[in-house]
């Protein structure tokens, strides 16, 4: 299984790099934020059913709502959030994650976000909800790591 | 006298710098307020030259430095028209305050099933307090609500209180709405069932004269670091006959009159109330901006603000999609808004890169944002050294956050 995902799959690095050069282009943070609100289009949206408080990362300045499920050795993440920009950035960590072995994603070092100048919006006194998403995605890839591994 | 804005700007140097590459327009000013040259160099030169503990040592810099602490508390004193110097308690901040008194007053007066009335439109530091005590001491709070354009419903007084009333603790200005609250009104009422009033001072000293003898007003707490002071630094004021009563809301050094381990008696008022060594380099430079803007004189400078204010509503009432919340009079310059269609968080990030510096979410007051159902507001606080300008590229920066998002 594992073969065939690293076949077929970008690497989380690749995904990354290639985010990294897609902002590269924009020197001016408007556009920046432009671009963020054209992702913030292709997240993959939890199906609405599952917006529920079980699903909801509750940050002070925004909302995230984030579903995971576990389909042959990957998990597959969807999500929503209330503000553009924070669902811009989330449709971004899920394309980087997404699709990916729990394995993987938990040592996964998110460098892409401090590389396209967004860490500030990852700090813990923004408390948009990301921070706590990340730590989310993480522990959803530990369960499934562990649920697998004892069978 | 009409202030000078452009002359006052030049007293604060902060205001002078950039961020993004972009003149700082300092619009959150209800968070907290940049500081005068006079209280940057008094903190300064105390650090430098005269720092010392107070009320301890015989040597000369402990002396000099005890009595300006002393003179701090008669310049507060003086600002809020107190009748004693010693009804002027240092304390760490509004919330420390507030914190102190629901303890204190919570020991010697809430029992079982008594009640609190606070209002709808209070800061979370006006609210949890009192829930902590009402948990301790199984008691109840009641709540005064407002109206939707932001006025407190005052006549709901004559329900609410019962003879299980025991404090009312209110806002004065509210950090939200802006709306000036009726204090002497329900002070007044209060009285005639002889219950003590709180006022939460913290976005009105700053904005408007506040004469705590005329107010008559058994409690007033402030914050040093929103009326162009430190940090870490605020005051209780409370009528003699009420600080005598309470307890101390803490114990340590200072405090004490005799010591043994069977028995401590108190220190007299106020140092009852003021534990371990206080922020004195604190006190001293929140009486240096008292100073200040009692040099620039609260009335032309709510004037000022006022002015900003009418031209602030006007010029984002224009729009015609933007919501303000708290449009009822009196008001103090603090605007609250949203924009049709977008998020606060994301019209603050946009507003962020163009310079501009604003507050967007809850602003501590939940209960304010579940009246009318929203998950927040950007909220522009306006001080004494905002301009019109500034108000423009407020604007600006709304129709630019519009045609992004909405």
């Amino acid at each position: 299984m594992l073969i065939v995902n690293t076949l077929y799959v970008k690497n989380i690095r690749d995904i990354q790099e290639e985010i990294i050069a897609e902002f590269e282009v924009y020197d001016d943070w408007m556009d920046k934020y432009n671009y963020l609100i054209e992702l913030s289009r292709n997240l993959p949206l939890i199906d609405p059913n599952l917006k529920i408080k079980e699903n909801l990362i509750n940050g002070c300045q925004s909302k995230v709502w984030l579903n995971a499920e576990y389909q042959n050795g990957t998990i597959h993440f969807t999500a929503d959030s209330d503000a553009i920009i924070t669902k811009g950035i989330v449709s971004l960590l899920i394309r980087v994650l997404s699709g990916h072995t729990p394995e993987e994603i938990i040592h996964t070092d998110l460098y892409f976000i401090d590389r396209i100048g967004l860490r500030q919006n990852l700090s813990p006194t923004r408390s948009n909800g990301l921070l706590s998403m990340i730590k989310q995605i993480k522990l959803y890839a530990l369960a499934y790591q562990t649920k697998f591994s004892e069978k | 006298m009409k202030i000078n804005v452009n002359t006052i700007r030049n007293d604060f140097p902060l205001l002078q710098r950039q961020v993004y590459n972009k003149p700082l327009i300092y619009l959150d000013n209800g968070a907290t307020t940049q500081k005068p040259v006079s209280v940057i160099n008094c903190i300064h030169d105390f650090h430098r030259f005269k720092n010392s503990s107070i009320h301890r040592g015989v040597h000369y810099l402990s002396e000099q430095a005890t009595e300006e602490y002393e003179n701090a508390r008669k310049t507060v004193q003086q600002f809020l028209n107190a009748a004693h110097p010693h009804e002027i308690v240092f304390t760490a901040g509004t919330t420390g305050s507030v914190n102190g008194i629901a303890f204190s007053f919570g020991e010697r007066y809430i029992g079982e099933g008594d009640e609190i009335i606070i209002s709808e439109m209070e800061h979370h530091a006006n609210i949890v307090p009192w829930q902590i005590l009402c948990e301790r001491k199984k008691a109840s709070l009641k709540i005064i609500p407002f109206s939707d354009d932001g006025l407190l419903q005052t006549k709901e007084l004559d329900r609410l209180i019962t003879p299980k009333t025991r404090l009312i603790s209110v806002i004065h200005i509210s950090n939200v709405l802006g709306t000036i609250n009726p204090v002497e009104e329900i002070i007044r009422k209060a009285h005639t069932f002889n219950i003590p009033v709180l006022v939460d001072g913290a976005q009105s000293v700053q904005h408007a004269s506040v004469d705590v003898q005329k107010m008559d007003c058994d409690f007033f707490v402030f914050s040093g670091h929103k009326i162009y002071g430190p940090t870490g630094i605020g005051i209780l004021y409370g009528k003699e006959k009420w600080l005598q009563e309470l307890p101390p809301f803490q114990g340590g050094g200072d405090m004490v009159d005799i010591v043994t381990f069977e028995k401590t008696t108190y220190n007299r008022l106020p140092f009852k109330f003021e534990a371990g060594t206080p922020n004195y380099i604190g006190a001293i430079g929140l009486a240096e901006a008292l100073k200040y803007v009692s040099s620039l004189g609260m009335n032309n400078i709510m004037a000022h603000e006022h002015q900003l204010l009418d031209y602030g509503m006007s010029r984002l009432n224009e729009l015609g999609y933007v919501k303000i919340y708290g449009t009822a009079r009196p008001k103090s310059s603090i605007l609250s808004f949203n924009i049709k269609g977008v998020h606060p968080y994301d019209a603050g990030m946009v507003m962020d890169k163009m310079g501009i510096a604003v507050r967007t979410g809850t602003h501590c007051a939940q209960p304010v944002m579940q009246h009318y159902g929203i998950e927040g507001t950007i909220r522009a606080s306006l001080a004494l050294y905002n301009t019109a300008e500034e108000i423009d590229a407020l604007v600006e920066s709304v129709k630019k956050v519009k045609t992004m998002f909405g």
